[in-house]
């Protein structure tokens, strides 16, 4: 029969809750495994950082799972000294469904990349975010094949001359975040793997967030798509293409934070601070507005196209909403059928009419 | 006129009407009261593929059939004795399933010019009265007009009117079969308990129709079927899917564990999902996904929590799950994958039954991919065999994949249902959790069945990851070394190959355990072959019947058995595929019977196709 211990944990879950936590540290998290992505690779940089959050996210190391789809990122589970599954091109959403569903109690982390999660798997990643399943996904977007060597990406931008696409490619890229909008996600932010210091700081955040915490992270290719983000990376132009967002702050921008974002109405403009503009008539970040949630995820112009962008490409939370959960919401239902009606298997067999035969 | 009292052995009756003449209900009213009454019995319910094509016309009819006796009833019954039909189009639809001689009942409202015209008979042609009906007996009903009286002094609408013309026609059936109008009644109450007046008036035409019967002195015979013999006990009426959804119920309770059900809607597997929503008491979670990809993988990763994962779909979400139910094979965790299967290839005939994904569910992933694959009987099997396929899946940490198909699913039967304590327990080996263990754990450990033990998330001191890729025999770490692979492969398939020392050896239904003739069958096709060879035996001949419930792997006796027959055919409701799994394996020449028209065998045409070949030469002969 099952073991009392593993029968508990199904039925109660942690029984320890979080006070029960041990001093792990980052290396408590780190799996016996080679680590096997190349020299450079933009991953080292984001396995780094989320070994480094594990011991401040309040859940033991046994109640933490991590799975992936296919690409070069899937390989992260084998990494991660925590439960892992390595599956399939782009089912990770549904697999993990499954398994938070069941196990309301673990703490379950998706990782996926632009292929896995906007082409092949583009359906079951919307369908996560309208469910609103409580689990974090990172979304490890180079803009292209690499674990294939080299096909152009869904969120490539048009004109991509890659192996597939030798005169250039001609589809329309995703703008994940939008695309995340859409689906009504209830978490939606931007990280990129050289910063790695704002990037533990959106892991800390996606696992705070109680429901599907979308985490896009610019991740640098070195071997077929090297640079791709460079605009956002650089030293020189990095502090005039992006504009870091915190919640109540001004959006301000620049070298010196010499610019501004300011709202004329519904339509964002960019503004110089000084004569003219002041601070106070910047438009403030709130994580909560959806619309303006909305305009800041629509800033998505790609480096590739122009050399300055018309609008910074915005890092940080972009918006945080509480909605109910879906495995909260199955576990609500499954609840009240057990408290109206008692399991009785032998009533259930007989059904609604019988007969005797003698 | 006087009404002669006839003793009938079985009955087949066929209620067809317009998918809106409530016929499946009608069919089904009259087979419980049968039931009642002690009667064994087979239903097969056929459906239009619309929900609602024209009505009128051909491909709106809905019909029921139903056999019933005080023998043995294996089969809904190849042709029917009695035909009720509530238009032309339902008479055009089924006339040719009427044994010559048979009773034909006529709503003549449904024979006008307008419901001619949509049935598609030619100008000025009218089949109640141009002799072509004439080596039957027809009895023309007014069916509409009489339920119209009958409810003249209520307030119902014409449409309400309308809808309760099917429980005059159940009426009049009662007094022709001497059936009790009152379990009925008594249905109908509780069904429109809040709607005393529809209850009434449904009541009220019912009776009427009874009486029609009675007074009219146009029937000249009235028939009754005396209880048949069966066990003693308590029975149900239960369809298949119904019964899969009681097995897997059963499943939770005697293994302890919750069961989580991913799936996505398609015909004719969706009661199942209908069913299971409705028993989220007993630990069962459903989960209606945005596609059947999802809806396996989901069930994979509830299997992977530690909960019973089962997947139900028919054959095109089948091939849409083979990547999924290759990655349970290879992460060796247990899944049950039901298919409910239906005539293909593609889009196929969704209503229409077939047994032709045998081969995919052996062959039909990519690699060497070994499932375990159950196959339920009949409807009551149902229950078994689902509740096997989850004891085969979490005893030995495999995907198992059943193969039911719409023949069972909506078809029914009476079932001596059992109770709880009878039903064995299912064991599961969790892995302990370990503290402080320097020991590394390794998750693809195997017991002396080749099994690993199952290490679910919030087990301390075990964490350890599994994937798709190919893993190193004990640690599971991704490996590519040759000798491993070959080695895993061989492992997985010996997993599977073990399971057989824990099903039961492969018993003879009826006939000799050796001798001239064996008819091999497997799944749905159980009914039409116990009934075939029992009346070629009662003919004297040596013919034997076995019927798999186990494929893969085969029973251990098996081969054995085979080879105590001079022949052995194959019967199935495809194209070849178990008759090529019984060639491959054990190289002996069986013939195949084959019937790809979406309708299962009839016992006189299986009769047929056996003396047909067994009046062939046998050119391979067994040394």
């Amino acid at each position: 029969m099952t073991t009392k211990t593993n029968t508990d944990t199904l039925k109660n879950g942690n029984a320890n809750g979080s006070n029960g936590i041990p001093k792990y540290s980052s290396k408590d998290f780190s799996s016996d495994q080679d680590v096997r992505w190349c020299p450079g690779c933009g991953d080292y940089t984001i396995l780094k950082q989320v070994q480094n959050v594990m011991p401040d996210i309040g859940v033991l190391k046994k109640d933490i799972v991590f799975i992936s789809g296919i690409g070069c990122a899937a390989r992260f589970p084998y990494y991660m000294d925590t439960f892992g599954m390595h599956s399939i091109h782009g089912r990770a959403p549904a697999i993990a469904t499954g398994l938070k569903v069941s196990r309301p109690e673990l703490s379950v982390w998706i990782i996926t990349g632009d292929g896995d999660s906007l082409s092949i798997g583009a359906n079951h990643f919307v369908q996560l975010l309208r469910r609103n399943v409580d689990v974090n996904l990172l979304l490890f977007n180079n803009q292209i094949y690499g674990l294939t060597k080299g096909q152009y990406s869904p969120t490539a931008p048009e004109g991509t001359v890659s192996k597939s696409t030798p005169f250039g490619s001609i589809d329309h890229p995703f703008n994940p975040l939008q695309l995340s909008m859409g689906a009504d996600g209830t978490f939606i932010a931007r990280a990129m793997d050289r910063d790695p210091k704002h990037l533990q700081k959106m892991l800390l955040r996606a696992s705070e967030h109680k429901g599907t915490s979308m985490l896009e992270i610019l991740q640098n290719c070195i071997v077929f798509n090297d640079g791709a983000f460079e605009l956002f990376t650089d030293k020189k132009s990095r502090p005039r293409e992006t504009i870091y967002v915190e919640h109540g702050e001004p959006l301000i921008f620049g070298s010196e934070n010499e610019k501004g974002l300011r709202l004329d109405g519904l339509t964002p403009e960019v503004v110089e601070l000084g004569s003219e503009y002041s601070k106070d008539d910047l438009w403030v970040h709130d994580e909560k507005d959806k619309t303006k949630a909305d305009l800041l995820t629509r800033f998505f112009e790609h480096p590739h196209n122009s050399e300055h962008l018309k609008f910074p490409r915005p890092f940080g939370v972009l918006y945080d909403v509480d909605r109910p959960t879906y495995d909260e919401g199955v576990t609500i239902q499954n609840a009240e059928a057990l408290k109206r009606n008692k399991p009785d298997l032998n009533a259930l067999l007989q059904g609604p009419e019988t007969w005797e035969v003698s | 006129m006087t009404t002669k009292d006839q003793v009938r052995e079985e009955v087949t009756i066929r209620f067809a009407g317009d998918s809106g003449d409530g016929m499946q209900l009608t069919g089904s009213l009259f087979t419980n009261t049968t039931a009642l009454l002690g009667n064994d019995l087979r239903t097969l319910p056929e459906f239009p593929a619309e929900i609602r094509a024209p009505a009128g016309t051909v491909p709106g009819v809905s019909s029921f059939q139903l056999h019933f006796g005080s023998t043995e009833i294996m089969t809904p019954g190849d042709v029917c004795d009695v035909l009720v039909v509530m238009n032309s189009a339902a008479l055009k639809a089924n006339l040719s399933l009427l044994k010559k001689g048979g009773i034909i009942i006529a709503n003549i409202d449904g024979f006008d010019k307008k419901n001619l015209n949509l049935a598609k008979y030619p100008e000025g042609e009218n089949p109640l009265e141009d002799g072509s009906l004439d080596s039957y007996r027809v009895y023309e009903v007014d069916v509409s007009s009489m339920t119209k009286e009958a409810l003249s002094e209520t307030d119902l609408s014409y449409k309400e009117v309308d809808r309760c013309k099917n429980m005059f026609v159940l009426g009049l059936l009662f007094w022709m079969y001497n059936r009790p109008v009152e379990p009925t009644i008594k249905f109908l109450q509780k069904k429109f308990g809040k709607e005393p007046r529809i209850a009434d008036a449904n009541v009220n035409v019912l009776k009427t129709g009874y009486h029609f019967g009675e007074t009219a002195e146009i029937f000249s015979s009235r028939y009754t079927v005396e209880e048949a013999d069966l066990k003693p006990g308590t029975y149900r009426n239960i369809t298949g899917n119904e019964s899969t959804v009681l097995g897997l119920v059963a499943a939770t309770q005697k293994s302890g564990l919750p069961l989580f059900f991913g799936s996505y809607p398609i015909t004719p597997a969706s009661d199942i999902l209908h069913g299971l929503s409705r028993h989220k008491n007993f630990g069962v979670t459903t989960f209606q996904a945005e596609d059947e990809i999802a809806a396996v993988s989901s069930a994979i990763g509830a299997a992977f929590g530690g909960h019973i994962g089962v997947t139900s779909s028919s054959g095109p979400g089948i091939a849409l799950k083979g990547e999924a139910m290759g990655l349970a094979v290879m992460l060796e965790l247990p899944l049950v994958v039901l298919n409910i299967q239906r005539a293909g290839p593609s889009t196929g005939m969704p209503t229409k039954t077939e047994q032709a994904d045998l081969l995919q569910a052996m062959y039909g992933r990519n690699g060497e991919s070994p499932m375990v694959i159950v196959a339920p009987k009949s409807p009551a099997d149902c229950f078994n065999m689902a509740f096997e396929a989850c004891r085969i899946a979490l005893e030995h940490m495999i995907p198992v994949m059943y193969l039911s198909d719409g023949y069972l699913a909506n078809g029914s039967e009476p079932w001596k249902f059992p109770q709880e304590k009878d039903l064995k327990d299912i064991k599961v080996r969790f892995e302990p959790p370990r503290e402080n263990s320097d020991e590394p754990f390794l998750p693809y450990l195997r017991d002396e069945n080749h099994v690993r033990s199952w290490a679910i998330p919030g087990t301390e001191g075990i964490e350890h990851r599994v994937g798709g890729l190919e893993k190193e025999d004990g640690t599971g770490n991704v490996s590519y070394d040759p000798d491993n692979h070959e080695k895993m492969v061989k492992l997985r398939e010996a997993k599977r190959n073990k399971v057989a020392d824990f099903i039961p050896l492969q018993k003879i239904d009826q006939g000799n355990t050796t001798g001239e003739v064996l008819v091999l069958g497997w799944g749905s096709t159980y009914g039409s072959i116990r009934t075939a060879v029992g009346q070629l035996r009662r003919d004297g001949m040596d013919i034997s019947h076995a019927h798999l419930n186990y494929i893969s792997p085969f029973p251990r006796n098996l081969e054995e058995l085979l080879r105590g027959f001079e022949r052995v055919i194959v019967p199935e409701i495809n194209n070849g595929q178990l008759v090529r799994l019984i060639r491959d394996e054990f190289l002996i020449p069986a013939k195949p019977i084959n019937k790809i028209k979406g309708r299962p065998f009839g016992v006189q045409e299986l009769k047929d196709s056996i003396l047909n070949i067994l009046s062939e030469k046998q050119t391979v002969t067994e040394s």
